[in-house]
């Protein structure tokens, strides 16, 4: 318990006194985290939103396929990524292994069935109130989407909270695509990983608190704005 | 043949028909031999009826008779399982569903303001620049609610959404408004408004279908009335006439509030 507590005391320490290294991985990792998110929204959203409230053939697989992906183990997600970025794969030449880049690919590869399940499942249940009038009006299958993913917007804000704590949390697929090397891949939850088997554990309960902060401000954040802003919009 | 505008058609013989057509309105909506199944269960027993233009007709019956179904099935939302919806003597395609609009029991609220409603409903159905502009002044005027244009629709009062839902279904200016209970949760004052509305859109020329449980309401806003019994219309005739000496003793039943259980049902 006293070394936890002095590990404790010099994270906090670590923090409070800006530690250049510490604030890079922190930089990065919310560049990489951030970056996949949204470029999972871009491609979840749509996905989610068009097998949620369009019938076509095969819509039921598809949905399947959603639900299934979403316990998409990191691992596989890194092996993939890594065996198609390696220099004998089919994205190779493009020399993207062991950057931030291979990193976001990974992790948008692992939060878009996230996003896009849950979408489907809003916007499906949104769909059911909506379908009746929708037909009446002869509403066309694209602005069926656009104004189901409109309406569901203050709900979605949480599916993007959902991705988010996926991308933030995971160390599987990017410590194998990114390698975890020092001020150029290195994020938070690798660098806790390696210190804690270097033994560094105030290092790596400092980026935990970090990280658990990071967590809590930015899901306070969201929510706080989707209850501003469902306030304003249903005043 | 009935002496109404709206008519079932089988018993009449084709010369007094043909008379009769050449007499009356346009016929707007007609139905050939109308069967709906589902659960192996026949719902919407052949029904062959007319609708003609201008006219108000109530579909009267008790629960569970199919008067939904009926209208859904009129309006194209729903595919029939036999038979055929004609709009002005064609297949009911695209074209003729665009001539009409539905106000649902339960009105459907977009999440979003009343003017955003009325928005959305005029642009998917391609009203664009001034003239859409003008159809939401003129809609928001109609249902009485100028004062609450920026209000979310989903907050209004029930007796102010089913007023925005009627209003946003006649912007997009249709030949025909079906109208499934309108006022079935709404108190008075607020089933007096929804009325209002309906006879003013009849006023400029639109026919109305309504279903209903309102023999009031019936009696205050129809022309012509269809009885149905476990999907098939028994009777048909001018509200009164219907109303006042029902011949069906499913109709008849039905007004003194007696439980009908007909056996071939």
């Amino acid at each position: 318990m006293g070394s936890f507590l002095a590990s404790l005391g010099e994270a906090v320490g670590l923090i409070v006194t800006g530690d250049p290294d510490l604030l890079e991985i922190i930089g990065l990792s919310l560049r990489v985290t951030l970056t996949a998110v949204a470029a999972a929204c871009v491609i979840g959203l749509p996905t989610g939103a068009v097998v949620g409230a369009l019938r076509f053939p095969g819509r039921s697989l598809a949905g399947v396929v959603l639900n299934s992906l979403m316990g998409l183990p990191p691992v596989v997600v890194g092996l993939m990524v890594y065996m198609a970025l390696s220099a004998g794969g089919p994205l190779g030449p493009l020399g993207l292994l062991y950057t931030p880049t291979a990193m976001i690919i990974a992790q948008t590869i692992l939060v878009t069935p996230i996003v896009a399940a849950l979408t489907k499942q809003i916007v499906e249940d949104l769909h059911a109130d909506y379908a009746e009038q929708f037909a009446s009006l002869e509403v066309g299958p694209f602005d069926r989407v656009v104004a189901l993913l409109w309406d569901a917007r203050f709900s979605l804000m949480t599916v993007a909270l959902a991705g988010f704590g996926r991308a933030v949390a995971e160390v599987g697929a990017v410590i194998m695509v990114g390698g975890n090397i020092n001020h150029v891949t290195r994020v938070m939850t690798t660098t806790i990983a390696l210190e804690t088997s270097k033994g560094n554990l105030e290092v790596a309960l400092a980026l935990g608190v970090v990280l658990l902060t990071i967590a809590l401000i930015v899901n306070g954040a969201v929510m706080t704005f989707r209850a501003t802003a469902a306030r304003v919009t249903y005043a | 043949m009935l002496e109404t505008e709206f008519n079932v058609r089988s018993p009449a013989p084709a010369w007094r028909e043909e008379t009769q057509r050449a007499a009356s309105p346009e016929v707007l909506l007609e139905t050939r031999t109308l069967c709906f199944d589902a659960g192996g269960r026949r719902l919407i027993d052949r029904i062959d009826i007319d609708i003609r233009a201008g006219r108000r007709t109530m579909i009267m019956g008790a629960n569970g008779t199919g008067k939904s179904l009926l209208l859904r099935l009129l309006h194209g939302l729903i595919p029939p399982t036999r038979g055929e919806v004609l709009w002005r003597g064609r297949p009911l395609d695209r074209r003729g569903r665009h001539a009409q609009a539905m106000v649902f029991q339960r009105p459907v609220m977009l999440r979003r303001s009343v003017i955003a409603n009325l928005r959305f409903a005029l642009a998917v159905r391609g009203f664009t620049g001034s003239e859409r502009t003008m159809r939401e002044t003129e809609a928001l005027q109609r249902a009485q609610l100028e004062g609450l244009a920026a209000r979310q629709a989903r907050v209004l009062s029930a007796g102010e959404q089913q007023r925005l839902a009627v209003a946003r279904a006649l912007s997009c200016a249709p030949r025909i408004l079906f109208l499934d209970e309108p006022t079935a949760s709404l108190d008075p004052v607020s089933t007096h408004a929804v009325e209002q509305l309906i006879r003013e859109a009849h006023a400029d020329g639109v026919t109305i279908v309504l279903a209903t449980h309102d023999v009031g309401q019936a009696r205050r806003l129809g022309d012509d009335l269809v009885f149905m019994h476990a999907g098939r219309v028994v009777e048909t005739g001018r509200v009164s006439d219907v109303l006042n000496a029902p011949r069906s003793e499913a109709a008849r039943a039905w007004l003194e509030g007696r439980l009908y259980l007909d056996s071939s049902s």
